[in-house]
């Protein structure tokens, strides 16, 4: 590796986006289109090839900086590259999906006028997220970090005339910055106590920091570095769309559905996963971190994924699916099984990706119809979609042999190893969760692709719009449907080939630290036979027959009876409504919390600036001023008569004081 | 005794030049429009040599020129620059230009007047900053007022006249008990240099009165809560030009006052009166944030964010004692001031910018009001990129010079105390909703009404101004260690300065 490769990788698609950006008007679609797809492509290539040095050839890890940020207070803060193993997977995850997506992307917006645009965005993004993963210390990390979420605030609000879209481009932005809060404060912490941003500094001095205690107020302490991992993980929670931060994700299926696919179920949701994984020497040493990561996990794996139950917009179950899946992610983190989380997150970013744009592949087929009631049937009409989708919701509800198979039943497995506090709770809730993801995920495919053809009414309604093209449905072209195969075989496979070196074979290196005591990954080790052995030994595990129960009620209440379904709905009414109002957690926001801000930002504007500094003190001294002039003008009558009269009392007053004094 | 040299260049170049542009005047206005070009621009060019032949290793003052002028105080006519200064000097020349070019077309009445009083308060606002004798100080800071005053007067709004009254007198008040302050050390020392102003020794009582004296003065011009609520006015009222020289230099001879006055001369009634600036930073971080939230005025929000933003130089310029306390060492004071001083240039970039923006959209539908907006990226989609653009840097998203100081200054505070950290970190949610908020009523959606249907997208000049500022802004974002380089010596001198205690033992 050299430090100029390193560069060029997320340097390109930087290029592109400005390309496509400043000059795509200019350079015209085709082009601006092309030069994105061959920097990706090329970032991507070249990412393979630092894997391939890494995993293979094994190579050490390149960790070293670029050129200084800024030095302040003798802590020099550069921007740098730490390229260990766990960076190398990210990488190439980035780069194939969003080369995925790119390709997909020609198809998908194509009569859009924003076309060049949306190409300089997803360039940007790429960029930002391998500055992210691919950074040596807080500082670029941050910025990685908040990178990504500027361009997802544009790409949400891509389409900036819908209402809907500009409300939840700002609401993603806001809410993520609450997770941001806490991550600048925990990298704060990290400077207390390191006076440096770089990882390796942090990290060494981790251990040493492990008993000391911080004062957050004069009489209580807390541990220093569990203040600090609940900081970052703060943040984890607003880019990983943990309860309470979730509630930007599912509104960000505003956005163009390519960027559901590459920044909302692939990469920059996984940032905080990753963030976490590469800061496992840190949360080793906190007990208690990793408690609340773990509970903040399980809650959100099992909650989010019931609202997936209930909702009728494609992308939104899909939306719904990916946050009730980064609650697994988290769990694993909580449980220590880093590796394992990471895992989840690569086969996630493959399934999931293709769930997005095959879901994205059918809105189109449906002239932009995203609700399922619209739907049925569809399987006749979009073969190879079907068919990919059909592949990726069995990979997401863990069907044996297919990749989210090894990667979730791994973490299922972990998370019972576990003994930390919380695991418990955890694990029956990513037990249960099994049986959701099968339920919502069935639901959808039978919706969509089975059942009774309901677009034909749908459509008549939507004869007015301007995206009808005419009857029926229609398979996607070519650039729709190559990502979604190129996406369903590692879907299918990669599960397969990479557990047993990524899980069990120390393929992660020294980039994930795990306290001994807490390895319940090599715990598993113990039993792993391969890959095959763990399969079958899979069919015979209770989350086998719970995702196999979920299959079958979906079949039986979406396709077999769907009677029975709004009945259940009717006779759980109260159950249905706090789902349909998501737990009422925009409520709260919308109602509660906004409002508040607002009304005591008008107490202060109006009670304070106003009333009290200018209406008492300073208009009030001007006033008073003004006041005592009147009075005091008074005195200037003109007249001999008060002079006279003042001067006799005046001389009458002198001449008292010097008799007194005499 | 050292002659003129470039720093007389650069307070008496642009006063020049403003004489020449108003002998000219509105009927040679071309003409006139171009001198007051060139004139800012030669300006600009000045502080390259100053900024080259800049020596980076000491924290001496630079350039020094010394000439007697009042002979009777043995107040001199007195120039040198350190690494406190040059930046704010630098970022003085810049922000004129802009200035000059955005008005290009727009300023109708008395133009060749305009000019000439922006030039003049450029150069008398170098002076400010270029001063280091106490007397020359004050009369540069007081000078300075004049063309403001005539500024938000002449060219201002409706209100024009309350506005200019209430800032005269607010700003006027501080400054006089600052003179006191002055005349007092002077008193003691025999001596305005600022120098031997740094290293008069005082007591503890007579540091406070003068502390405060300082205060007075500082305090409104940063502005600090509650001394602040002149600067809405002003801007609310103030023609654009106007509330891009008072929001990107104006309000830094604040923070620049507590950094070359109050710090070094008065370092202990600075430690004892510090929980009061922190909590005034606070405050300001806090409240004013909220206060910007609920604004209906595109300029009064960008105003109240200003107040915002100015809480981290105050926070970031009072932390190292508490710092010295909680952790037992002085690291990380330096990088509070650092943060300061970025934040205070940053500010300067993209305030004045923020501001620019404004005035753009008003001089097409000559409305404040964020209800009058609505879908202006379908008819200005450069311009919505640029308004997008330097809103993130306002909301300090790291790239952009935003984020840097905030960044060191929150850093920095953790050392001090948890709570302050986390207080003034809330900037990132409240700075990102204020200022996202706007652009989601202003910029996006569809066309609001028929006035926005008509607006036209940047002209040549408009887009010159607000390209150079996002180039200044995304560079300073990207690579700030040049200026961090050049504050190095001037920063650790202060730090030394500020915790060096001036009582007898």
């Amino acid at each position: 590796m050299t430090p100029k490769l390193l560069i060029a990788i997320p340097l390109l698609p930087l290029i592109a986006a400005l390309i496509a950006g400043l000059a795509g008007r200019r350079i015209g679609r085709a082009a601006s289109a092309g030069v994105t797809i061959l920097a990706v492509g090329v970032s991507c290539a070249l990412s393979i090839y630092v894997a391939k040095l890494i995993f293979v050839d094994g190579a050490p890890p390149w960790d070293d900086s670029v050129y200084t940020w800024l030095v302040t207070d003798g802590i020099r803060i550069q921007v740098g590259f730490l390229v260990d193993r766990l960076t190398a997977l990210m990488m190439v995850v980035v780069t194939f999906v969003s080369f995925c997506v790119h390709v997909y992307t020609i198809g998908y917006m194509r009569e859009d006028d924003g076309f060049q645009r949306f190409f300089s965005y997803i360039s940007l993004f790429t960029f930002a997220m391998l500055m992210l993963v691919m950074s040596n210390n807080f500082m670029q990390l941050f910025f990685g970090w908040e990178a990504v979420g500027v361009v997802s605030y544009l790409l949400i609000g891509f389409w900036y005339t819908r209402p809907t879209a500009i409300h939840a481009n700002l609401k993603a932005f806001v809410v993520n910055r609450v997770g941001d809060f806490g991550f600048v404060l925990g990298i704060a912490g990290v400077v207390w106590f390191t006076n440096s941003l770089d990882y390796k500094d942090a990290f060494a001095m981790a251990p040493s920091v492990a008993g000391v205690q911080f004062p957050l107020t004069p009489t209580t302490t807390v541990s220093a570095l569990t203040l600090i991992c609940v900081c970052l993980f703060v943040g984890a929670m607003g880019k990983s769309a943990q309860v309470p931060l979730h509630v930007w994700l599912p509104d960000s299926m505003e956005g163009p559905t390519p960027i559901s696919a590459l920044i909302h179920a692939a990469t920059m949701v996984t940032a905080g996963i990753f963030m976490v994984a590469r800061m496992s020497p840190l949360f080793e040493f906190s007990e208690a971190a990793l408690s609340f990561v773990l509970v903040i996990g399980a809650t959100t794996a099992l909650f989010m994924g019931f609202l997936g139950v209930v909702n009728n917009d494609i992308k939104r179950v899909i939306a719904y699916s990916t946050l009730s899946q980064l609650g697994y992610m988290t769990v694993a983190l909580g449980a220590s099984a880093y590796s394992v989380a990471i895992f989840h997150l690569m086969t996630h970013a493959f399934f999931k990706a293709l769930l997005f744009l095959a879901a994205g592949s059918v809105i189109i087929g449906m002239h932009h119809e995203q609700d399922m009631r619209k739907m049925g049937g569809l399987a006749k009409y979009m073969p190879i979609t079907a068919i990919t989708c059909w592949i990726g919701a069995l990979a997401l509800i863990g069907t044996p042999f297919f990749s989210g198979f090894y990667s979730k039943d791994a973490l299922i497995e972990a998370v019972g190893e576990s003994h930390r506090w919380g695991a418990t709770y955890a694990y029956y809730c990513v037990l249960a969760g099994v049986f959701v993801t099968a339920l919502y995920t069935f639901r959808l495919l039978f919706m969509t692709f089975h059942g009774n053809e309901r677009f034909a009414t749908a459509h008549d309604a939507h004869a007015h719009d301007d995206h009808a093209h005419g009857g029926v449905p229609h398979e996607s072209p070519w650039v729709v449907t190559a990502p979604l195969v190129a996406l369903a075989i590692p879907s299918v496979v990669i599960g397969y080939f990479t557990i047993g070196p990524l899980l069990f074979g120390g393929a992660f290196g020294n980039s994930i630290f795990v306290h001994e005591a807490n390895d319940v990954v090599a715990g598993l080790g113990h039993e792993f036979h391969g890959p095959l052995a763990f399969a079958l030994h899979g069919l015979t595990a209770p989350p086998f027959w719970l995702a196999l129960a979920g299959v079958l009620s979906a079949w039986y209440l979406y396709l077999k009876r769907p009677q029975l379904a709004e009945r259940l709905a009717e006779r759980f009414a109260a159950v249905r409504s706090v789902l349909v109002n998501k737990y009422y957690f925009d409520w709260v926001n919308e109602n509660l919390i906004a409002p508040l801000a607002r009304l005591i930002g008008r107490l202060l504007w109006k009670g304070g600036d106003q009333m009290l500094i200018d209406g008492a003190f300073v208009n009030g001294s001007a006033k008073f001023v003004g006041w005592a002039a009147v009075k005091g003008r008074r005195i200037q009558t003109g007249y001999l008569y008060t002079y006279a009269f003042w001067m006799v009392i005046g001389l009458a007053v002198l001449l008292g004081w010097f008799l007194i004094r005499a | 005794m050292q002659g003129l040299g470039i720093l007389s260049a650069l307070v008496w170049l642009p006063i020049a030049g403003g004489v020449a542009v108003l002998a000219l005047g509105d009927r040679r206005i071309a003409a006139a429009r171009w001198l007051a070009l060139i004139a800012a621009i030669a300006t600009v060019a000045l502080t390259i040599p100053l900024w080259i032949g800049f020596d980076r290793g000491t924290a001496e003052f630079q350039f020094v020129e010394r000439l007697p002028w009042i002979t009777a105080f043995n107040s001199w006519y007195h120039l040198g620059v350190d690494g406190i200064s040059l930046p704010l000097i630098v970022l003085t020349a810049v922000m004129t230009v802009p200035v000059i070019i955005a008005s290009w077309k727009v300023i109708e009445t008395r133009p060749a007047q305009y000019y000439a009083a922006f030039l003049i308060m450029a150069g008398l606002m170098i002076g400010v900053f270029a001063a280091i004798d106490g007397l020359l100080f004050y009369f540069f800071w007081e000078a300075m007022l004049i063309p403001m005053f005539l500024i938000i007067g002449v060219w201002g709004g409706p209100r024009r006249v309350y506005a200019t009254f209430k800032f005269f007198l607010y700003t006027f008040l501080g400054s006089v008990l600052m003179l006191v302050a002055l005349i007092y050390l002077y008193v003691q020392g025999g001596d305005y240099s600022l120098r031997a102003l740094h290293e008069l020794p005082l007591t503890l009582v007579e540091q406070r009165w003068i502390f405060l004296a300082f205060l007075a003065a500082f305090a409104v011009k940063v502005p600090m809560w509650p001394v602040h609520t002149w600067l809405p006015d002003a801007h609310v009222e103030a023609p654009t030009g106007g509330s891009v020289i008072l929001a990107a230099i104006m309000l830094k001879m604040g923070g620049y006052g507590f950094l070359r006055f109050s710090l070094p001369i008065t370092p202990d009634a600075s430690r004892e009166l510090d929980w009061l600036m922190i909590a005034l930073s606070l405050i300001a971080v806090v409240y004013i944030s909220l206060v910007a939230l609920v604004q209906t005025d595109m300029k009064k929000l960008i105003a109240y964010s200003s107040i915002a933003h100015m809480g981290f130089v105050t926070l970031g310029a009072f932390i190292a004692w508490d710092i010295a306390d909680s952790t037992g060492a002085l690291r990380g004071a330096a990088m509070g001031l650092d943060g300061a001083m970025v934040q205070m240039v940053s500010h300067g970039l993209v305030s004045g910018a923020m501001f620019l923006c404004v005035g753009v959209m008003y001089d097409r539908v000559h409305s404040r009001e964020i209800s009058a907006y609505g879908g202006v990226i379908n008819t200005m989609p450069k311009f919505a990129g640029f308004m997008v653009f330097f809103s993130l840097a306002n909301a300090g998203v790291p790239g952009t010079s935003g984020f840097v100081g905030e960044f060191l200054v929150i850093i920095a505070s953790f050392k001090a105390n948890f709570w302050y950290a986390f207080l003034v970190a809330t900037i990132l949610i409240l700075g990102a909703a204020y200022t996202l908020w706007l652009v989601k009523r202003v910029i996006y959606g569809p066309v609001a009404n028929e006035h926005v249907a008509q607006m036209p997208d940047l002209n040549r000049q408009e887009l010159l101004v607000l390209g150079s500022l996002a180039v200044l802004v995304l560079l300073l974002g990207v690579w700030p260690a040049p200026l961090l380089d050049v504050m190095h010596s001037s920063i650790h001198h202060l730090v030394e300065q500020m915790t060096t205690s001036k009582l007898p033992l």
